[in-house]
């Protein structure tokens, strides 16, 4: 099924997995972000076609206020590429599928 | 043999309202999306203004169900199909895509749309994100109880400063002139909004922060400088056309925008425009999804004449 393959996380196990040994890919969303909604179908086509190599998750702000406020996000949707627990790098905004996959390069 | 009779530029209502009449029309035909299917619609909270939905509707709501019905329909939509050349002057259309393929198709219908504009200051890509937004639905809750300003005196501008109002402890709109643009009952709400407040006729120069947005630079229009303190500032101050894969050499075209006559023809054959991307003066779902329309029929009337 789509979207077997997003974890979605919580700011209980965030931290254990951007620690973890695969880099990681948050989509920071909530449900009234429309170009969030939007990017969530290519989100979960990135999670099927990485799986293995990236874990691609989602983690819903309104439900988790303490991990963006970490990060600083301020704006959704944003994503952020870890690897080691540390960030590779970030992006905001409704980004094509072209640029995203770049930015998982740089992890890979 | 082209590959399609019609390809469509851009998946926003107008796209979308194009492609349902070419799927309707039975034309062999195909809609490319740079990203999914939204466009700017998508950034509008609450869409009071266009017909048959008397509580209104969300931007999302509105192009889930404007693409489930071309869909119903057999519309072909390829999503994350970005657009890089085109060449448009002969009877066969050619467009390049990323990957380095080509489509070929006998009419185009060119709906690209447009993007909000920057204020081209100091700081603001440096804070994009850390409180320079240019989406009150998307981020207007990361502002809940701070101080935030919104540039910008149109209906977006006007009508999003009265959303941002349900997060915001005060919201200070900044416009360069001395009176709103915006449409008379946004305009009402605003002036009996109490967390709105106004300074007129001026403009920002520089944002400034470290880790997030802390102060404004404002000069005002006789040149007196100030500093106003907010946490976040929201850049509404119109849209400029996405025009860079257009062919400018073949298209006519007025201050970016495409130039066309009134069944969306442009100046090379079998091409149309409609939507954001041409020139005029009125920008709204509902004329862009009207002009995808006369686009789509337009397109068929030429196909059937070939």
């Amino acid at each position: 099924m789509a979207g077997d393959n997003v974890k979605h996380l919580s700011d209980k196990d965030f931290e254990a997995t951007i620690n973890g040994a695969t880099p990681t890919l948050v989509d920071f969303w909530a449900p009234w972000c429309g170009p969030c909604k939007a990017i969530g179908p290519m989100v979960e086509e990135l999670a099927n076609e990485y799986a293995g190599k990236v874990v691609v998750a989602k983690m819903n702000v309104d439900e988790n206020p303490t991990t963006p406020g970490k990060f600083g996000i301020r704006a959704i949707p944003t994503m952020i590429l870890f690897k080691g627990g540390k960030v590779v790098d970030q992006v905001t905004g409704a980004v094509g599928k072209t640029q995203l996959v770049a930015m998982l390069g740089k992890a890979l | 043999m082209s590959d399609y009779q019609l390809i469509i530029v851009g998946g926003g209502p107008t796209g979308l309202a194009a492609g349902l009449y070419a799927a309707r029309a039975r034309l062999k035909c195909v809609l490319l999306e740079k990203g999914v299917p939204g466009g700017q619609v998508l950034t509008t909270d609450w869409i009071d203004n266009y017909p048959g939905f008397p509580e209104g509707i969300s931007g999302a709501e509105l192009i889930d169900r404007m693409t489930a019905q071309a869909k119903r329909f057999e519309l072909e939509i390829r999503s994350g199909a970005v657009v890089t050349g085109m060449e448009l002057a002969g009877p066969v259309k050619t467009l390049t895509l990323e990957d380095g393929t080509t489509l070929t198709a006998q009419a185009v219908i060119l709906a690209t749309g447009a993007r909000p504009n920057k204020l081209n200051v100091p700081g603001e890509r440096e804070l994009a994100g850390k409180g320079v937004s240019y989406c009150a639905t998307c981020d207007g809750p990361f502002f809940r109880d701070q101080e935030i300003a919104v540039i910008g005196g149109g209906n977006t501008a006007i009508q999003e400063a009265v959303y941002l109002t349900r997060f915001a402890s005060k919201v200070t709109v900044i416009h360069r002139r001395g009176e709103l643009r915006a449409t008379r009952i946004v305009q009402e709400q605003a002036f009996a909004n109490k967390k709105i407040e106004f300074i007129w006729n001026s403009s920002v120069t520089a944002i400034e922060g470290a880790a997030g947005v802390e102060n404004l630079r404002l000069r005002d229009n006789d040149g007196k400088e100030s500093t106003l303190p907010v946490q976040g500032i929201f850049v509404l101050i119109g849209i400029i056309a996405n025009n860079e894969i257009l062919p400018a050499e073949q298209l006519e075209m007025a201050e970016g925008f495409i130039q066309t006559d009134r069944e969306m023809r442009t100046n090379l054959p079998g091409v149309l425009g409609a939507g954001d991307i041409c020139y005029k003066e009125v920008r709204q779902v509902i004329n862009g999804a009207g002009e995808g329309a006369v686009a789509a029929m337009s397109a068929e009337h030429y196909l059937a004449g070939l």
